[in-house]
């Protein structure tokens, strides 16, 4: 008897998505990046095209984060500096691309002002040529003001700017479409108002080829267990042929596992946990390769082992 | 939902009166206002305006110099049909044949070649079944058949035939009856289509009857309708069922998004 063919015929495509600019396409990075594109669910090859790999994107911030001195110190000295450690990332870690937070900007951490992070990002784009992807503090009053001036400092690079809520986005739209730039829809694990921003951005002229979708991301437990599954019904949907969910999607893996108290806690408040020193990377790194698997196809990572772990991952399943 | 627009055809006063004129702007204004409701496929019908294969083929040259939606060709003469599958820039979806092994011998291969679809009513030799045993038995006998022409599930279309309501009541609960179970056929399922409006012929609240009829249709399975796609409040009862079914992902614009699709 013949062995039944059971391989699931999609009828949607994902989107695929470029990021950065080259000098002919009126930028200065060195390469573009594409993501998207897939008729089919995570590394499942043999069901569909896969025709772009998930990519690493490097995270760096404006001012060093909150982190524990042992993963700081595996980042090296160049945490200091956003522009050192966006070079560090692409030459030594080899990260596909760089992810910018402007975490410096919130009125609680340092305040810093929109035309300091203006500055941060024209550094960073002369030194570093990889493409860019540009992230407020977090704080929405702040980030109007800071992300306009960041998108047009950036003008014509082709970044990703994140983030459009439902509160901010009719700011981020003007900005991006004003800057050439792509935007990303973020919604509070739920994809529902996942599904209702993508309906703002496209209500307001703004197009959804040009759309990467974040649930923001989850380093421990039921959060990334939500996560996880709004990944995975988003990408199916999209590749059902539900065209509000057809994007790719991006996790900030580095910025929530060091969030959570298990990959920051040394052995001696956790007993019996093991050294912090690998429990922290390992962390990030199974929280990677549990994303990976839900159809995630931008990771921000941080710690040069995670993000070798990672790199392993994807060349070994694409 | 696959959504097939029923406006362009004879029974109609002006769409008869244009292919007797041979007058195009009937055919092309309904081919536009149907696509712009989000229609799935066209359905043509020559009705009793002509028997002539080159009168089908000319309405559907027309619809397709008008928009691209695919055209479901509402006829079941192999020779009507040959003729109309050759002027069709995609795949079509033929309406109809039954389950008489005749007709399915003669309908399925044309289908085959042009890697069409096509609607099966579950009626054989002996008419309109009136139970939902007999509705299933003649559905089997269209699966069957189609696959062993190579069809593919997503290629057959089948419909429990609608009787109306105010004269044939009793008929409802044995099609909804039936509808759960055409989708057990197969994995992935057949699609499961009716006309819907027959549902209410007669009957004084027609919208409203057709309205809820496609509620129940669709939580038993149904997946395409052959319908009025500018019924609006129609259209919103659809995409709210298929919500509630968690068939789509809800979002609070989810009406005006679906118009803006």
């Amino acid at each position: 008897m013949a062995i039944p063919d059971v391989k699931e015929k999609w009828t949607g495509k994902i989107n695929e998505v470029t990021i950065g600019a080259t000098k002919d396409q009126g930028g200065t990075r060195g390469k573009t990046i594409t993501v998207g594109g897939q008729t089919t669910l995570p590394f499942l090859n043999f069901e569909g095209e896969i025709p772009n790999k998930p990519v690493i994107a490097g995270f760096v911030s404006d001012t060093p984060p909150d982190w524990p001195d042992v993963i700081k110190n595996a980042i090296g000295k160049e945490i200091n500096s956003p522009v050192e450690w966006a070079q560090k990332n692409i030459e030594q870690f080899k990260c596909d691309l760089i992810s910018l937070k402007l975490i410096g900007a919130d009125p609680n951490v340092k305040d810093a002002s929109p035309a300091d992070c203006a500055k941060v990002v024209q550094d960073l784009l002369k030194v570093v040529d990889a493409p860019l992807i540009i992230w407020g503090s977090g704080d929405d009053e702040k980030d109007n003001h800071v992300l306009p001036e960041c998108s047009q400092a950036a003008k014509g690079e082709n970044c990703l700017i994140g983030s459009a809520k439902e509160s901010n986005y009719m700011t981020i739209v003007a900005i991006c479409k004003a800057d050439k730039h792509k935007i990303i829809s973020e919604a509070p694990v739920d994809i529902n108002i996942g599904k209702q921003v993508n309906i703002l951005l496209q209500d307001a002229g703004y197009e959804l080829k040009d759309v990467v979708m974040y649930q923001t991301t989850a380093a421990l437990g039921y959060g990334f267990d939500y996560v996880y599954t709004i990944l995975e019904r988003a990408r199916i949907a999209g590749l059902k042929g539900d065209k509000l969910m057809a994007m790719p999607q991006i996790c900030d893996v580095a910025g929530e596992t060091y969030r959570v108290k298990e990959a920051t806690s040394e052995e001696d408040a956790l007993p019996g946990w093991g050294k912090l020193e690998k429990r922290g990377p390992m962390w990030e790194a199974m929280c990677a390769g549990g994303y990976l698997q839900a159809g995630s196809d931008i990771l921000i990572l941080a710690h040069p082992q995670a993000i070798k772990i990672t790199q392993e991952s994807i060349a070994k399943l694409i | 939902m696959i959504l097939i627009g029923e406006r362009i055809n004879a029974g109609f006063k002006d769409i008869k009166e244009a292919i007797q004129k041979k007058d195009p702007d009937p055919i092309k204004k309904w081919a536009r206002i149907q696509t712009d409701a989000k229609a799935t496929y066209l359905d043509v019908n020559l009705g009793t305006a002509s028997n002539k294969p080159e009168d089908l083929a000319w309405m559907i040259e027309v619809v397709q110099d008008t928009v691209d939606t695919p055209i479901s060709i509402d006829n079941n003469k192999p020779i009507m049909l040959q003729e109309a599958m050759k002027v069709c820039k995609k795949p079509p979806l033929v309406n109809s044949t039954t389950a008489v092994e005749e007709k399915m011998n003669a309908l399925f291969p044309i289908v085959a070649e042009h890697n069409a679809s096509i609607i099966g009513l579950v009626m054989d030799e002996s008419g309109s079944p009136s139970t939902a045993d007999k509705r299933v038995e003649n559905a089997a006998k269209l699966f069957e058949k189609a696959m062993e022409f190579g069809l593919g599930p997503d290629q057959l279309f089948i419909d429990p035939i609608i009787m109306p309501l105010n004269c044939m009541q009793e008929q409802c609960p044995e099609i909804l009856n039936a509808v759960s179970q055409f989708k057990l056929f197969s994995d992935p399922p057949v699609h499961i289509v009716c006309g819907l409006s027959n549902i209410s012929t007669g009957a004084k609240y027609t919208k409203l009857i057709n309205r809820t009829f496609i509620t129940m249709l669709i939580a038993q399975g149904l997946d395409a309708a052959i319908l009025d796609v500018t019924d609006g409040e129609m259209i919103d009862t659809i995409l709210t069922a298929e919500l509630i079914l968690n068939k789509t992902i809800y979002a609070d614009g989810y009406i005006e998004a679906f118009k803006k699709s």
